[in-house]
């Protein structure tokens, strides 16, 4: 049986974890897949039949409205060794790379972070996985008994496949954690993390101040995107917090389009965004790196391309 | 107070990744070899702690011989000790992790400081892994670390937000920027290094979990097609291409 630990949010199953949960049922073919949902209310796990779930574990109770690591690994761990399952996945969401890898220590297990393949060969699986910050990929072949990975967002399809789903009830924990969130500070307003937008917007040092980021936002907005910044940007002391960073000591990405506004190209930024789907570059440097990556090229003025973008992008109504 | 940082040796991170003739590995020739990024905030906070509160900083790398030179420079910043053990890169955060916790266990350390991950391998697993092996509580990615009396209160990079983890002593803490700014060594400080002794011992084996058996590079992206006209044709131009060839819109 293959468990797939799954994420909610509000009250929809986050789509991060359909992705996992659709690679979990092309991977276990006739096998079972369990959707295993883990907080103070698990309302909206029963969509995990529509995506191949044949059984949907809830593990519901106050105690898990606040995320604690080790009370969610003993959770996860003890529902694992509870079926019987060989592989465990989950998104490489926040929650996920904090989770996962004190679930492998609890069980050992195996465990390959931020994979973009699976298969599997026999009882045992096989993981692709960026390393050196998606400058090379490493194929990972498993020998423990529990195989646990990680899927790095926005790579596995969501594929429909309606199976049981047949709901089961966890026994409730303990509340007996050793830390917890307290409370949740600087709210980024409902914002997606970059590492699961389909479209992400960036700005380089070619925006020459923090303000202009503005312009972005607008972009982002007509085109329903998601705005970040390279290295540059952050450490220009502009204000745009490291968050917003993406490149090799940032967020990986791998969005389906990606517009890179006023970036060269270092190759600290390039390892944290090569992966995306449509690449853009728009920079008035015609011999900028960044041009040899992307799918289109406009050599100009970002400070005129860009609102004549958003201002199309309206015209046309085109929204993702 | 006792407190341990957790080190790795990694290459560079502008290096250009060439894989080794057996197809599994880097190519070690003309790598640069340095302290992973973000182990340096994990040993600055771990200074800085020190400093302010009085403790005694163990550094510890598992690796190869080599892995001393990032020992060696722990020690130029200011740690009282330091340790390698020795073991041969295996891919496996578990296997590592298992290393640290059987050499930390019973050693009373009161925090165990880490990078949210080594540069490289990028499986941002090993912290998380020790807490558990060790029973300690964790909080990852953390920008903001408070102490008082036997519990901590750390800010991290969660979903949607900075979340505030609070838990017990002794703990697990992996460090993100933005934790601190490290400092660089001075002269006084790396010829006080150089009189002080690196312990060596043989990391305990322990069954890896998994293995790389290939390394690859990724495919080189095909060079794209320059738009030309002026702004406005230009952003005409790559909307509908967007829109209906590369149908990401």
């Amino acid at each position: 049986m293959i468990l797939v630990f799954c994420e909610l949010q509000n009250g929809k199953i986050r789509k991060a974890s359909l992705e996992a949960l659709s690679e979990a049922r092309r991977l276990a073919g006739e096998a079972r897949v369990g959707a295993l949902f883990v907080g103070a209310s698990c309302a909206g796990a029963e969509d995990a039949a529509k995506f191949g779930a044949d059984l949907i574990l809830k593990a519901e109770a106050p105690v898990l409205g606040a995320y604690s690591s080790d009370l969610f690994a003993t959770v996860v761990a003890d529902a694992v060794k509870a079926r019987g399952a060989s592989v465990l996945l989950g998104a490489a969401t926040p929650m996920g790379k904090d989770l996962l890898p004190r679930v492998a220590a609890k069980l050992g297990a195996g465990y390959a972070a931020e994979v973009t393949g699976l298969s599997m060969h026999g009882n045992k699986l096989q993981a692709l996985r960026p390393v050196y910050a998606a400058k090379a990929f490493a194929t990972v072949d498993f020998s423990s008994e529990v195989q646990i990975a990680s899927t790095r967002p926005n790579v596995f399809a969501v594929t429909e496949c309606s199976k049981a789903g047949t709901a089961e009830a966890l026994p409730a924990p303990t509340a007996d954690f050793k830390a917890i969130v307290k409370e949740i500070l600087a709210k980024s307003g409902g914002k997606q993390d970059l590492t699961e937008a389909e479209v992400i917007v960036s700005g380089g040092r070619g925006m020459k101040e923090g303000a202009n980021f503005q312009l972005l936002e607008d972009l982002a907005e007509a085109i329903g995107g998601v705005v970040g910044a390279s290295r540059a940007a952050v450490d220009a002391g502009w204000g745009i917090p490291h968050n917003m960073q993406v490149g090799q000591t940032g967020k990986v990405v791998s969005p389906t389009l990606y517009i890179a506004c006023g970036i060269s190209g270092a190759i600290q930024h390039v390892a944290g965004m090569s992966g995306s789907k449509v690449i853009v570059a728009i920079n008035k440097d015609p011999e900028a790196p960044i041009f040899k990556l992307a799918n289109y090229g406009i050599v100009g003025d970002l400070f005129e391309v860009v609102p004549e973008l958003t201002k199309a992008a309206k015209a046309l109504g085109i929204t993702k | 107070m006792k407190i341990l940082v957790a080190l790795k040796q990694v290459p560079d991170t502008e290096t250009k990744i060439k894989v080794g003739a057996e197809g599994r590995s880097l190519d070690p020739a003309d790598v640069k070899w340095i302290t992973s990024p973000y182990d340096e905030y994990a040993l600055e906070e771990g200074l800085r702690l020190k400093e302010s509160k009085g403790a005694e900083v163990t550094a510890v790398s598992v690796g190869p011989e080599k892995a001393k030179d990032v020992l060696r420079n722990a020690l130029a910043l200011g740690a009282d000790a330091a340790v390698l053990l020795k073991s041969n890169e295996t891919g496996d955060p578990l296997a590592v992790a298992k290393t640290l916790a059987i050499f930390a266990e019973g050693k009373g350390f009161d925090l165990l400081l880490f990078g949210n991950k080594g540069f490289g391998a990028d499986n941002g697993a090993v912290g998380a892994m020790v807490a558990e092996l060790l029973g300690l509580a964790q909080a990852n990615l953390v920008t903001k670390l408070e102490l008082e009396e036997g519990r901590f209160r750390a800010e991290r990079e969660g979903d949607g937000g900075t979340e505030v983890v609070e838990g017990s002593l002794p703990a697990v803490i992996t460090a993100q920027r933005g934790l601190n700014e490290p400092r660089y060594a001075g002269l006084k400080g790396i010829m006080a290094a150089k009189k002080k002794t690196i312990e060596e011992l043989e990391g305990t084996a322990v069954a890896a979990t998994l293995t790389v058996s290939a390394l690859t590079l990724p495919p080189t992206r095909p060079e794209g097609r320059k738009l030309d006209g002026d702004a406005a044709a230009q952003a005409s131009a790559l909307l509908g291409l967007l829109r209906d060839e590369a149908k990401v819109l």
